[in-house]
Protein backbone atom coordinates (compact mmCIF):
# COMPACT_ATOMS: atom_id res chain seq x y z
CA UNK A 1 0.00 0.00 0.00
CA UNK A 2 2.79 2.42 0.84
CA UNK A 3 4.47 1.75 -2.52
CA UNK A 4 1.10 2.39 -4.23
CA UNK A 5 0.79 5.77 -2.52
CA UNK A 6 4.47 6.53 -3.14
CA UNK A 7 3.98 6.05 -6.89
CA UNK A 8 0.99 8.42 -6.84
CA UNK A 9 2.94 10.94 -4.74
CA UNK A 10 5.87 10.73 -7.15
CA UNK A 11 3.70 11.35 -10.21
CA UNK A 12 1.88 14.23 -8.53
CA UNK A 13 5.20 15.79 -7.55
CA UNK A 14 6.52 15.42 -11.09
CA UNK A 15 3.32 16.92 -12.49
CA UNK A 16 3.69 19.88 -10.14
CA UNK A 17 7.34 20.43 -11.08
CA UNK A 18 6.64 20.05 -14.79
CA UNK A 19 3.49 22.12 -14.52
CA UNK A 20 3.44 23.04 -18.18
CA UNK A 21 2.53 19.46 -19.15
CA UNK A 22 -0.70 19.60 -17.19
CA UNK A 23 -1.36 23.22 -18.07
CA UNK A 24 -1.05 22.52 -21.81
CA UNK A 25 -3.65 19.75 -21.66
CA UNK A 26 -6.10 21.99 -19.81
CA UNK A 27 -5.34 24.99 -22.03
CA UNK A 28 -6.08 22.86 -25.09
CA UNK A 29 -9.43 21.93 -23.53
CA UNK A 30 -10.32 25.57 -22.85
CA UNK A 31 -9.11 26.97 -26.18
CA UNK A 32 -10.85 24.38 -28.37
CA UNK A 33 -14.18 24.72 -26.53
CA UNK A 34 -13.89 28.51 -26.75
CA UNK A 35 -13.55 28.29 -30.54
CA UNK A 36 -17.03 26.85 -31.06
CA UNK A 37 -19.03 29.96 -30.08
CA UNK A 38 -16.68 32.02 -32.26
CA UNK A 39 -17.00 29.69 -35.22
CA UNK A 40 -20.75 29.17 -35.08
CA UNK A 41 -21.68 32.82 -34.68
CA UNK A 42 -24.63 34.21 -32.70
CA UNK A 43 -26.83 31.11 -32.60
CA UNK A 44 -27.48 30.37 -28.91
CA UNK A 45 -29.97 27.57 -29.63
CA UNK A 46 -27.51 25.69 -31.84
CA UNK A 47 -24.75 26.14 -29.23
CA UNK A 48 -26.98 24.82 -26.48
CA UNK A 49 -27.84 21.83 -28.67
CA UNK A 50 -24.23 20.85 -29.35
CA UNK A 51 -22.77 21.91 -25.98
CA UNK A 52 -22.72 18.42 -24.35
CA UNK A 53 -21.02 16.81 -27.33
CA UNK A 54 -18.50 19.65 -27.69
CA UNK A 55 -17.52 19.51 -24.03
CA UNK A 56 -17.16 15.74 -24.00
CA UNK A 57 -15.37 15.32 -27.34
CA UNK A 58 -12.96 18.11 -26.47
CA UNK A 59 -12.24 16.66 -23.05
CA UNK A 60 -11.46 13.30 -24.69
CA UNK A 61 -9.15 14.91 -27.24
CA UNK A 62 -7.40 16.94 -24.54
CA UNK A 63 -6.89 13.78 -22.49
CA UNK A 64 -5.20 12.14 -25.50
CA UNK A 65 -2.47 14.79 -25.26
CA UNK A 66 -1.64 13.67 -21.73
CA UNK A 67 -1.18 9.92 -22.17
CA UNK A 68 2.32 9.99 -23.57
CA UNK A 69 3.67 11.22 -20.24
CA UNK A 70 2.26 8.16 -18.42
CA UNK A 71 4.98 5.64 -19.27
CA UNK A 72 7.03 7.12 -22.11
CA UNK A 73 9.43 9.11 -19.99
CA UNK A 74 9.78 6.31 -17.44
CA UNK A 75 10.53 3.84 -20.18
CA UNK A 76 13.22 6.07 -21.68
CA UNK A 77 15.06 6.98 -18.48
CA UNK A 78 14.99 3.54 -16.86
CA UNK A 79 12.39 4.56 -14.28
CA UNK A 80 10.02 1.83 -15.44
CA UNK A 81 12.51 -0.85 -14.32
CA UNK A 82 12.68 0.75 -10.89
CA UNK A 83 8.89 0.93 -10.68
CA UNK A 84 8.67 -2.73 -11.66
CA UNK A 85 11.12 -3.53 -8.86
CA UNK A 86 9.06 -1.67 -6.26
CA UNK A 87 7.44 -4.96 -5.29
CA UNK A 88 4.10 -3.62 -6.46
CA UNK A 89 2.31 -5.92 -8.95
CA UNK A 90 2.34 -4.32 -12.39
CA UNK A 91 -1.46 -4.09 -12.41
CA UNK A 92 -1.44 -2.07 -9.18
CA UNK A 93 1.34 0.06 -10.61
CA UNK A 94 -0.95 0.78 -13.57
CA UNK A 95 -3.81 1.62 -11.20
CA UNK A 96 -1.57 4.04 -9.29
CA UNK A 97 -0.58 5.67 -12.57
CA UNK A 98 -4.25 5.99 -13.52
CA UNK A 99 -5.08 7.60 -10.17
CA UNK A 100 -2.30 10.16 -10.55
CA UNK A 101 -3.35 10.82 -14.14
CA UNK A 102 -6.97 11.39 -13.12
CA UNK A 103 -5.95 13.75 -10.31
CA UNK A 104 -3.89 15.87 -12.71
CA UNK A 105 -6.15 15.71 -15.78
CA UNK A 106 -9.69 14.47 -15.07
CA UNK A 107 -10.23 16.40 -11.85
CA UNK A 108 -9.22 19.82 -13.26
CA UNK A 109 -11.49 19.19 -16.26
CA UNK A 110 -14.33 18.49 -13.85
CA UNK A 111 -13.81 21.98 -12.43
CA UNK A 112 -13.33 23.71 -15.77
CA UNK A 113 -16.20 22.13 -17.69
CA UNK A 114 -19.11 23.98 -15.96
CA UNK A 115 -17.38 27.31 -16.62
CA UNK A 116 -16.93 26.41 -20.27
CA UNK A 117 -20.59 25.32 -20.33
CA UNK A 118 -21.57 28.93 -19.79
CA UNK A 119 -19.79 29.97 -22.98
CA UNK A 120 -21.71 27.24 -24.83
CA UNK A 121 -25.11 28.33 -23.47
CA UNK A 122 -25.62 24.99 -21.74
CA UNK A 123 -29.13 24.61 -20.32
CA UNK A 124 -29.13 25.70 -16.65
CA UNK A 125 -30.58 22.40 -15.39
CA UNK A 126 -27.77 20.42 -17.07
CA UNK A 127 -24.76 21.61 -15.07
CA UNK A 128 -25.13 19.10 -12.28
CA UNK A 129 -25.49 16.23 -14.74
CA UNK A 130 -22.50 17.49 -16.75
CA UNK A 131 -20.34 17.30 -13.64
CA UNK A 132 -21.80 13.89 -12.76
CA UNK A 133 -21.00 12.44 -16.19
CA UNK A 134 -17.46 13.82 -16.00
CA UNK A 135 -17.03 12.43 -12.49
CA UNK A 136 -18.02 8.97 -13.71
CA UNK A 137 -16.47 9.20 -17.17
CA UNK A 138 -13.04 10.80 -16.73
CA UNK A 139 -11.74 8.01 -14.42
CA UNK A 140 -12.59 5.56 -17.23
CA UNK A 141 -10.67 7.78 -19.65
CA UNK A 142 -7.63 7.64 -17.36
CA UNK A 143 -7.92 3.86 -16.90
CA UNK A 144 -8.23 3.15 -20.63
CA UNK A 145 -5.45 5.65 -21.30
CA UNK A 146 -3.13 3.69 -19.02
CA UNK A 147 -3.93 0.52 -21.00
CA UNK A 148 -3.18 2.29 -24.27
CA UNK A 149 -0.02 3.92 -22.94
CA UNK A 150 1.22 0.58 -21.58
CA UNK A 151 0.62 -1.05 -24.96
CA UNK A 152 2.68 1.49 -26.87
CA UNK A 153 5.67 1.76 -24.49
CA UNK A 154 8.72 2.09 -26.70
CA UNK A 155 6.76 2.57 -29.93
CA UNK A 156 7.43 5.39 -32.38
CA UNK A 157 4.83 8.20 -32.56
CA UNK A 158 3.35 6.72 -29.41
CA UNK A 159 1.08 9.69 -28.71
CA UNK A 160 -0.88 9.31 -31.94
CA UNK A 161 -1.00 5.55 -31.57
CA UNK A 162 -2.51 5.80 -28.07
CA UNK A 163 -5.25 8.07 -29.38
CA UNK A 164 -6.08 5.63 -32.16
CA UNK A 165 -6.28 2.75 -29.68
CA UNK A 166 -8.13 4.49 -26.86
CA UNK A 167 -10.62 6.81 -28.59
CA UNK A 168 -12.74 4.00 -30.14
CA UNK A 169 -12.88 2.29 -26.73
CA UNK A 170 -14.32 5.46 -25.22
CA UNK A 171 -17.29 5.70 -27.61
CA UNK A 172 -19.72 4.15 -25.08
CA UNK A 173 -18.67 6.71 -22.48
CA UNK A 174 -19.27 9.50 -24.99
CA UNK A 175 -22.71 8.19 -25.97
CA UNK A 176 -24.03 7.71 -22.44
CA UNK A 177 -22.53 10.93 -21.13
CA UNK A 178 -23.92 13.11 -23.92
CA UNK A 179 -27.33 11.46 -23.82
CA UNK A 180 -27.46 11.99 -20.05
CA UNK A 181 -26.82 15.71 -20.46
CA UNK A 182 -29.31 15.92 -23.34
CA UNK A 183 -31.91 14.16 -21.22
CA UNK A 184 -31.33 16.65 -18.41
CA UNK A 185 -31.73 19.57 -20.83
CA UNK A 186 -35.02 18.09 -22.04
CA UNK A 187 -36.20 17.53 -18.48
CA UNK A 188 -36.14 13.72 -18.75
CA UNK A 189 -34.74 11.17 -16.31
CA UNK A 190 -30.96 10.77 -16.43
CA UNK A 191 -30.82 7.77 -14.13
CA UNK A 192 -30.32 5.05 -16.77
CA UNK A 193 -27.50 6.90 -18.53
CA UNK A 194 -25.64 7.57 -15.31
CA UNK A 195 -26.09 3.96 -14.22
CA UNK A 196 -24.52 2.78 -17.46
CA UNK A 197 -21.59 5.15 -16.93
CA UNK A 198 -21.20 3.87 -13.40
CA UNK A 199 -21.31 0.27 -14.63
CA UNK A 200 -18.54 0.94 -17.15
CA UNK A 201 -16.45 2.55 -14.42
CA UNK A 202 -17.08 -0.35 -12.05
CA UNK A 203 -15.92 -2.80 -14.70
CA UNK A 204 -12.92 -0.70 -15.76
CA UNK A 205 -11.46 -0.28 -12.25
CA UNK A 206 -10.49 -3.96 -11.90
CA UNK A 207 -10.13 -4.91 -15.58
CA UNK A 208 -8.14 -2.03 -17.09
CA UNK A 209 -5.24 -2.33 -14.59
CA UNK A 210 -5.03 -6.07 -15.30
CA UNK A 211 -4.78 -5.41 -19.04
CA UNK A 212 -2.25 -2.63 -18.51
CA UNK A 213 -0.20 -4.84 -16.20
CA UNK A 214 -0.01 -7.55 -18.87
CA UNK A 215 1.06 -4.96 -21.44
CA UNK A 216 3.75 -3.63 -19.10
CA UNK A 217 5.07 -7.16 -18.59
CA UNK A 218 5.53 -7.37 -22.35
CA UNK A 219 7.21 -3.98 -22.41
CA UNK A 220 9.78 -5.04 -19.80
CA UNK A 221 10.81 -8.18 -21.68
CA UNK B 1 33.48 2.97 7.50
CA UNK B 2 35.42 -0.23 8.23
CA UNK B 3 34.18 -0.55 11.79
CA UNK B 4 33.17 -4.18 12.31
CA UNK B 5 29.47 -3.65 11.85
CA UNK B 6 26.99 -6.33 12.86
CA UNK B 7 25.73 -8.28 9.86
CA UNK B 8 23.12 -6.17 8.11
CA UNK B 9 21.31 -9.15 6.73
CA UNK B 10 20.35 -11.50 9.53
CA UNK B 11 19.35 -14.53 7.47
CA UNK B 12 21.98 -15.06 4.83
CA UNK B 13 20.67 -16.73 1.74
CA UNK B 14 22.26 -18.12 -1.37
CA UNK B 15 21.37 -16.96 -4.86
CA UNK B 16 21.39 -19.70 -7.46
CA UNK B 17 20.81 -19.46 -11.18
CA UNK B 18 20.04 -22.83 -12.76
CA UNK B 19 20.18 -23.61 -16.46
CA UNK B 20 18.56 -20.43 -17.68
CA UNK B 21 18.06 -19.78 -21.37
CA UNK B 22 16.98 -16.39 -22.67
CA UNK B 23 15.90 -15.07 -26.04
CA UNK B 24 15.26 -11.40 -26.70
CA UNK B 25 13.15 -10.34 -29.62
CA UNK B 26 13.00 -13.97 -30.77
CA UNK B 27 16.80 -14.22 -30.97
CA UNK B 28 18.70 -16.53 -28.63
CA UNK B 29 21.13 -14.87 -26.22
CA UNK B 30 22.44 -17.77 -24.13
CA UNK B 31 21.35 -21.16 -22.83
CA UNK B 32 22.15 -23.47 -19.92
CA UNK B 33 23.73 -20.70 -17.89
CA UNK B 34 24.18 -21.56 -14.22
CA UNK B 35 25.92 -19.74 -11.41
CA UNK B 36 25.64 -19.17 -7.68
CA UNK B 37 26.51 -16.37 -5.29
CA UNK B 38 27.07 -16.98 -1.58
CA UNK B 39 26.28 -14.43 1.16
CA UNK B 40 29.06 -11.87 1.07
CA UNK B 41 30.05 -13.02 -2.40
CA UNK B 42 30.61 -11.14 -5.61
CA UNK B 43 30.20 -12.10 -9.23
CA UNK B 44 31.67 -10.20 -12.15
CA UNK B 45 29.91 -10.53 -15.50
CA UNK B 46 32.48 -10.07 -18.22
CA UNK B 47 32.61 -10.58 -21.97
CA UNK B 48 32.18 -8.59 -25.15
CA UNK B 49 29.39 -6.13 -25.94
CA UNK B 50 26.15 -7.89 -26.73
CA UNK B 51 27.27 -10.98 -24.86
CA UNK B 52 24.25 -11.00 -22.57
CA UNK B 53 25.65 -9.40 -19.40
CA UNK B 54 22.74 -6.99 -18.99
CA UNK B 55 20.32 -9.77 -19.82
CA UNK B 56 21.68 -11.93 -16.98
CA UNK B 57 21.24 -9.02 -14.57
CA UNK B 58 17.66 -8.41 -15.73
CA UNK B 59 16.83 -12.09 -15.29
CA UNK B 60 18.28 -12.13 -11.77
CA UNK B 61 16.40 -8.92 -10.96
CA UNK B 62 13.17 -10.63 -12.03
CA UNK B 63 12.53 -8.09 -14.80
CA UNK B 64 13.00 -10.68 -17.53
CA UNK B 65 11.65 -14.20 -17.43
CA UNK B 66 13.93 -16.94 -18.71
CA UNK B 67 12.55 -19.35 -21.30
CA UNK B 68 13.85 -22.30 -19.31
CA UNK B 69 15.54 -22.69 -15.96
CA UNK B 70 15.01 -20.57 -12.87
CA UNK B 71 16.60 -18.19 -10.42
CA UNK B 72 16.28 -19.12 -6.75
CA UNK B 73 16.87 -17.27 -3.50
CA UNK B 74 17.58 -19.59 -0.61
CA UNK B 75 16.12 -22.45 -2.64
CA UNK B 76 12.82 -20.70 -3.44
CA UNK B 77 12.20 -19.72 -7.06
CA UNK B 78 11.91 -15.94 -7.36
CA UNK B 79 9.01 -16.19 -9.82
CA UNK B 80 6.91 -17.65 -6.99
CA UNK B 81 7.08 -14.43 -4.99
CA UNK B 82 8.19 -11.51 -7.17
CA UNK B 83 7.25 -8.93 -4.52
CA UNK B 84 9.55 -10.51 -1.92
CA UNK B 85 12.37 -10.71 -4.46
CA UNK B 86 11.93 -7.07 -5.42
CA UNK B 87 12.55 -6.15 -1.77
CA UNK B 88 15.96 -7.86 -1.91
CA UNK B 89 17.19 -6.33 -5.13
CA UNK B 90 18.79 -2.96 -5.76
CA UNK B 91 19.16 -2.67 -9.52
CA UNK B 92 21.26 -0.12 -11.36
CA UNK B 93 20.51 -0.29 -15.07
CA UNK B 94 22.12 1.36 -18.09
CA UNK B 95 19.92 4.37 -17.52
CA UNK B 96 20.12 6.25 -14.24
CA UNK B 97 16.33 6.53 -13.76
CA UNK B 98 16.63 10.14 -12.60
CA UNK B 99 13.88 12.68 -13.16
CA UNK B 100 15.28 15.95 -14.49
CA UNK B 101 12.68 18.01 -12.67
CA UNK B 102 13.58 16.68 -9.21
CA UNK B 103 16.74 17.45 -7.26
CA UNK B 104 19.41 14.79 -6.73
CA UNK B 105 18.24 14.24 -3.17
CA UNK B 106 14.54 14.10 -4.13
CA UNK B 107 15.31 11.59 -6.86
CA UNK B 108 17.01 9.24 -4.42
CA UNK B 109 14.33 9.71 -1.75
CA UNK B 110 11.46 9.18 -4.16
CA UNK B 111 13.03 6.00 -5.51
CA UNK B 112 13.61 4.67 -2.00
CA UNK B 113 10.05 5.53 -0.95
CA UNK B 114 8.62 3.63 -3.93
CA UNK B 115 10.86 0.68 -3.12
CA UNK B 116 9.46 0.77 0.43
CA UNK B 117 12.78 1.96 1.88
CA UNK B 118 11.83 5.34 3.26
CA UNK B 119 12.03 5.81 7.04
CA UNK B 120 8.61 5.44 8.58
CA UNK B 121 6.60 8.36 9.85
CA UNK B 122 7.74 10.64 7.09
CA UNK B 123 5.27 12.97 5.46
CA UNK B 124 5.71 14.44 2.01
CA UNK B 125 6.44 17.91 3.35
CA UNK B 126 9.27 16.63 5.58
CA UNK B 127 11.19 15.00 2.78
CA UNK B 128 14.17 16.82 1.41
CA UNK B 129 15.29 17.91 4.85
CA UNK B 130 18.77 16.57 5.54
CA UNK B 131 19.12 14.08 8.35
CA UNK B 132 15.82 12.35 7.63
CA UNK B 133 17.38 9.29 6.04
CA UNK B 134 20.68 8.37 7.64
CA UNK B 135 21.57 5.68 5.09
CA UNK B 136 21.07 8.15 2.26
CA UNK B 137 23.11 10.79 4.08
CA UNK B 138 26.00 8.32 4.36
CA UNK B 139 25.73 7.30 0.70
CA UNK B 140 25.70 10.95 -0.41
CA UNK B 141 28.73 11.68 1.78
CA UNK B 142 30.58 8.63 0.47
CA UNK B 143 30.05 9.63 -3.16
CA UNK B 144 30.75 13.33 -2.47
CA UNK B 145 27.25 14.36 -3.53
CA UNK B 146 26.38 16.66 -0.63
CA UNK B 147 27.14 19.81 -2.61
CA UNK B 148 24.91 18.61 -5.44
CA UNK B 149 21.99 17.36 -3.32
CA UNK B 150 19.74 20.34 -3.97
CA UNK B 151 20.48 20.78 -7.66
CA UNK B 152 17.92 19.59 -10.22
CA UNK B 153 19.09 16.38 -11.88
CA UNK B 154 18.85 18.18 -15.23
CA UNK B 155 21.89 20.27 -14.23
CA UNK B 156 24.10 17.32 -13.33
CA UNK B 157 26.75 15.83 -15.59
CA UNK B 158 26.58 12.20 -16.71
CA UNK B 159 29.05 11.10 -14.04
CA UNK B 160 27.21 13.04 -11.33
CA UNK B 161 23.92 11.46 -12.37
CA UNK B 162 25.55 8.04 -12.16
CA UNK B 163 26.71 8.83 -8.64
CA UNK B 164 23.18 9.76 -7.58
CA UNK B 165 21.90 6.48 -9.01
CA UNK B 166 24.64 4.60 -7.13
CA UNK B 167 23.73 6.43 -3.91
CA UNK B 168 20.21 5.06 -4.30
CA UNK B 169 21.58 1.52 -4.54
CA UNK B 170 23.97 1.97 -1.61
CA UNK B 171 21.27 3.47 0.61
CA UNK B 172 18.67 0.86 -0.33
CA UNK B 173 19.71 -1.64 2.32
CA UNK B 174 18.96 -4.45 -0.11
CA UNK B 175 21.16 -7.56 0.24
CA UNK B 176 21.61 -8.05 -3.51
CA UNK B 177 23.15 -5.32 -5.66
CA UNK B 178 22.85 -5.72 -9.42
CA UNK B 179 25.08 -3.19 -11.14
CA UNK B 180 25.09 -2.78 -14.91
CA UNK B 181 28.29 -0.97 -15.92
CA UNK B 182 28.31 1.00 -12.65
CA UNK B 183 31.50 2.91 -13.50
CA UNK B 184 30.31 4.56 -16.71
CA UNK B 185 31.18 8.24 -16.46
CA UNK B 186 32.69 7.99 -12.97
CA UNK B 187 35.97 9.69 -12.05
CA UNK B 188 38.69 7.75 -10.23
CA UNK B 189 37.72 9.09 -6.80
CA UNK B 190 34.14 7.90 -7.31
CA UNK B 191 35.29 4.49 -8.51
CA UNK B 192 37.37 4.16 -5.32
CA UNK B 193 34.33 5.19 -3.25
CA UNK B 194 32.21 2.61 -5.04
CA UNK B 195 34.83 -0.07 -4.33
CA UNK B 196 34.75 0.90 -0.64
CA UNK B 197 30.95 0.68 -0.63
CA UNK B 198 31.07 -2.75 -2.27
CA UNK B 199 33.64 -3.97 0.28
CA UNK B 200 31.46 -2.75 3.19
CA UNK B 201 28.38 -4.29 1.65
CA UNK B 202 30.07 -7.65 1.25
CA UNK B 203 31.47 -7.52 4.74
CA UNK B 204 27.93 -7.08 6.03
CA UNK B 205 26.87 -10.21 4.19
CA UNK B 206 25.51 -8.58 1.05
CA UNK B 207 26.05 -9.78 -2.49
CA UNK B 208 27.18 -7.89 -5.55
CA UNK B 209 26.76 -8.89 -9.17
CA UNK B 210 28.33 -6.39 -11.54
CA UNK B 211 28.63 -6.28 -15.31
CA UNK B 212 31.75 -4.28 -16.03
CA UNK B 213 34.55 -3.91 -18.54
CA UNK B 214 37.05 -2.04 -16.44
CA UNK B 215 39.08 -3.46 -13.59
CA UNK B 216 36.57 -2.56 -10.89
CA UNK B 217 37.79 -4.19 -7.69
CA UNK B 218 34.91 -6.19 -6.25
CA UNK B 219 37.07 -7.39 -3.38
CA UNK B 220 38.63 -10.73 -2.54
CA UNK B 221 37.14 -13.97 -3.77
CA UNK B 222 35.08 -12.53 -6.62
CA UNK B 223 34.14 -14.90 -9.38
CA UNK B 224 33.86 -14.16 -13.05
CA UNK B 225 31.30 -15.29 -15.58
CA UNK B 226 31.04 -14.70 -19.32
CA UNK B 227 27.49 -15.30 -20.63
CA UNK B 228 29.04 -15.66 -24.09
CA UNK B 229 30.50 -18.97 -22.92
CA UNK B 230 27.01 -20.46 -22.87
CA UNK B 231 26.03 -20.45 -26.53
CA UNK B 232 22.68 -21.58 -27.74
CA UNK B 233 22.75 -24.97 -29.39
CA UNK B 234 19.81 -25.81 -31.55
CA UNK B 235 20.05 -29.47 -30.66
CA UNK B 236 18.43 -28.58 -27.34
CA UNK B 237 14.88 -29.32 -28.27
CA UNK B 238 13.43 -28.08 -24.96
CA UNK B 239 14.88 -24.63 -25.49
CA UNK B 240 13.88 -24.49 -29.13
CA UNK B 241 10.33 -25.43 -28.24
CA UNK B 242 10.22 -22.71 -25.62
CA UNK B 243 11.43 -20.19 -28.18
CA UNK B 244 8.73 -21.15 -30.65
Amino acid sequence: MSAFLAVIARDLRLARRQGTDVAMTLAFFVVVVAMFPLGLGPTPELLARIAPAVLWVTSLLAAMLSFDRLFQQDSEDGGLDQLALSGLPLSLLALAKACAHWLTTGLPMLVLAPMLGISLNLAPQSYGVLVATLALGTPVVSLFGVVGAALVVGARRAGVLVALIVLPLLIPILIFAVSAIDAASAGLSVRVHLLFLGAILAAAIPLAPLAAGAALRQALD
Amino acid sequence: MTVAAPPLFPDPARLTVTDIAVARGGRPVFADLSCAVEPGGALRLAGPNGGGKSTVLRVIAGLLRPLTGFVAWDGATIADDPAAHAQRVAYLGHADALKSALTARENAETALAIAGRAPTGQSASERGRPGENAALDRAFALLDLERLADLPAAWLSAGQRRRVALARVIASGCPLWLLDEPTVGLDTASVAALERAIADHRQAGGMVIAATHIALDLGPGDESLDPGAFPWRHAESAVDEALV
